[in-house]
């Protein structure tokens, strides 16, 4: 009966060409879009957590309450022995101390006077100690001259910063900013290095520096405004998360003092959850539009279809065929349609993902007007799961097609077959 | 009979208008307290910040209203730097990496040594009659003393505050507690003043209370341990070089 079917749907250009272009062009898009979706989520997650975020990060209260604008000054003073506490209680993550802060640049002259000056924003983390956090900030990739600091006392400033202030590398810098009580408190330093990191917001003016020499600048001995914490296997996980910071919370975190720990998903962080669950469910909207549209697109080609064969339809009812078995040709004719259509798709889709999957897609146009931070290039991610899910939407769209337009089989009247069939 | 008592009442509302001196004159006084060639101090300043309250101690020298200059001797983190004030200029100077740097543009609204007092602050010392108009808004007694309320309204543009309510010691002509305002409106600092004491013919306060409204705490106390006028500084304490010695 399929092999039947089957014959019948592919002998018939009429009946599957337009179905399969658009069947197949709809999973292509889906695919598509689903792998690059994927590809912007991981790039975005992957920047967010590693610059800013974390999975998780453990702040202290008082400066939860004002996360956004990172006051360092309401940071962990002396916080190492709570941190190996907290390590051992969660050996399933790693960990990384930070300082976010602001200051001034001031370049001098010769005679010591403000040559140049501007504003930056510091990053401060272990960078000697850890060469994961040196990955995470993507210094090595993104190093275009010098060197990362091997030494105290140097830094690396953004390229486009280096530039801006006239200076080379190896110029000495003052950096000026106020530290954790308030005072005003100046650090000279070198730069030995100038970063890109493909994020507009950090390319205009930041700061990398070793914690050691900005805890000394701020007055903050032992201390980290933020602590982040990432799953050991790389991947963010929002149930594992919310799990560990559930627990966390419960054992160390004290509502009474205002300095007390306080672990946050990265959902939790400027408003990220929502972005987070928007993307996430992308996926299964795009598939109701999919289906939906196509659906309404197949179900006039069905109607069409309906037309041209409306002879075929009248001579199967005449000779004794049941309008539910003529409705269930026409529905099996469809799954047919449909699978083969999404194969198509899908093997189209795998086949133009590959190279987007290789060679990546430049979306650092997009990225310049945006605050969102992601890399400039964007690899497609595509799954096996992601390429048999595409498949669904596409036989369902046939499906609904060729289920609304048969339905016209229902209204054929047996008695008027014949005299239909004689005009 | 009505015009008898009209003039009755008028006899008697006299003294009144006789009690209450013109505020422009009350500002002059006040003035003319805090007005001086010369002045060496030594303070402390007490900031009560959220984690902690910590003591600042200075040794400082004016001249006029346009020179100044502070050493910050006390704690060992702060000692040794120095700010300098000639004009409308300010520097400050860090031992640490040996820097003299301008403060200007967003930094003068930056706080000093992490008090309730800015940069900005600092560089006000302008007679109040040159950068205010007063008003009387009447009487009231503050801490214990009879003092004066006017409400001060800045005569130009560019001034940190554009209004402020002060209560003046009606018999020693110095402020006791003074309001700072917005311009639009909202209070931005209380400043309270206590332990007034006579030095060289003046009366002057020796504690200051600085309080940021837009910041929680307590405010800042300021202390005056050691204060001297009209005395003789040397031209050279007032230069850029001074501050790397």
């Amino acid at each position: 009966m399929l092999r039947f079917l089957f014959k019948g749907v592919f002998r018939d250009r009429h009946r599957y060409l337009f179905p399969l272009i658009i069947v197949a062009t709809g999973v292509f898009i889906i695919l598509f879009f689903q792998a690059f979706l994927r590809g912007y989520m991981g790039s975005f997650i992957r920047q967010t957590s590693g610059f800013e975020t974390g999975h998780l990060k453990v702040v202290t209260r008082a400066y939860a309450d004002l996360i956004s604008q990172k006051p360092f000054d309401l940071g962990f003073l002396g916080v190492q022995e709570d941190l190996e506490n907290w390590k051992q209680a969660h050996p399933q993550l790693d960990w990384a101390q930070r300082i976010h802060f602001g200051a001034l640049l001031d370049v001098p002259d010769a005679n010591g006077e403000t040559r140049e000056q501007g504003e930056i924003a510091g990053f401060a983390i272990d960078m000697f100690g850890s060469a994961e956090e040196r990955q995470r900030m993507g210094l090595e990739k993104g190093l275009v001259s010098g060197k990362i600091p091997e030494q105290p006392g140097e830094i690396l400033l953004s390229d486009q910063a280096l530039k801006r202030l006239k200076l080379r590398l190896g110029d000495p810098v003052t950096l000026i900013g106020s530290d954790v009580y308030g005072s005003l408190s100046m650090a000279g330093f070198t730069v030995s290095g100038s970063v890109s990191f493909g994020v507009e917001a950090l390319d205009r003016g930041a700061v990398i520096a070793d914690i050691s020499d900005i805890r000394a600048m701020l007055n903050m001995p032992g201390g980290a405004s933020e602590i982040l914490a990432f799953l050991k296997d790389g991947e963010y996980d929002s149930a594992r998360v919310v799990a560990i910071r559930d627990s966390f919370n419960q054992r160390f975190s004290q509502a009474g003092d205002e300095f007390s720990p306080l672990m946050l998903t990265m959902g939790e962080q400027n408003e990220l959850g929502l972005l987070i669950s928007m993307m996430e469910s992308v996926f299964g909207i795009m598939s109701f539009i999919f289906i939906f549209i196509l659906g309404i697109v197949l179900w006039n080609a069905g109607l069409m279809n309906g037309i041209r064969r409306y002879g075929e339809f009248g001579v199967r009812l005449a000779v004794g065929e049941s309008k539910r078995h003529l409705y269930a040709t026409l529905i099996l004719e469809a799954v047919i349609i449909g699978v083969v259509g999404s194969l198509i798709g899908v093997l189209l889709g795998v086949a133009g993902l590959w190279y987007f999957n290789i060679h990546g897609l430049d979306v650092s146009v997009f990225a310049r007007t945006t605050t969102l931070m992601t890399e400039d290039i964007v690899y497609t991610e595509l799954r096996l799961a992601d390429a048999l899910a595409s498949l669904v939407p596409g036989v369902l769209a046939t499906l609904l097609g060729a289920a609304l337009a048969g339905r016209a089989i229902f209204s054929r009247q047996t008695s008027q077959l014949f005299k239909e069939l004689e005009t | 009979m009505n015009k008898i008592l009209l003039a009755i009442l008028i006899l008697a509302a006299l003294p009144l208008w006789a009690a209450d001196p013109d505020p422009a004159s009350i500002l002059k006084a006040v003035d003319a307290n805090l007005t001086f060639s010369s002045s060496y101090s030594v303070t402390r300043m007490v900031i009560n910040g959220r984690r902690s309250s910590r003591t600042v101690e200075s040794v400082n020298y004016a001249q006029g209203e346009d020179k100044f200059f502070t050493e910050y001797t006390a704690p060992p983190r702060d000692k040794g730097t120095k700010m300098l004030k000639l004009g409308d200029k300010l520097w400050i100077y860090d031992p640490g990496t040996d820097r003299s740097v301008q403060i200007s543009g967003n930094m003068l609204k930056q706080s000093v040594m992490g008090s309730d007092l800015s940069y900005e602050d600092f560089m006000e010392a302008s007679k109040l009659q040159d950068d205010y108009s007063a008003s009387l808004e009447g009487s009231a007694s503050y801490d214990g003393r009879d003092c004066w309320v006017l409400l001060l309204t800045a005569k130009k543009t560019g001034l940190a505050y554009s209004s402020a309510r002060i209560q003046v010691d009606k018999a020693r002509n110095v402020i006791l507690h003074e309001q700072l305002f917005a311009k639009s409106g909202k209070l931005l600092k209380t400043i309270r003043f206590g332990n007034v004491k006579k030095v060289g013919g003046r009366w002057y306060p020796h504690f200051v209370n600085f309080k940021d409204e837009l910041k929680s705490g307590k405010g800042t106390e300021y202390y005056v341990d050691e204060i001297r006028f009209d005395l003789s500084i040397p031209a050279a304490t007032f230069t850029k070089a001074m501050l790397k010695k």
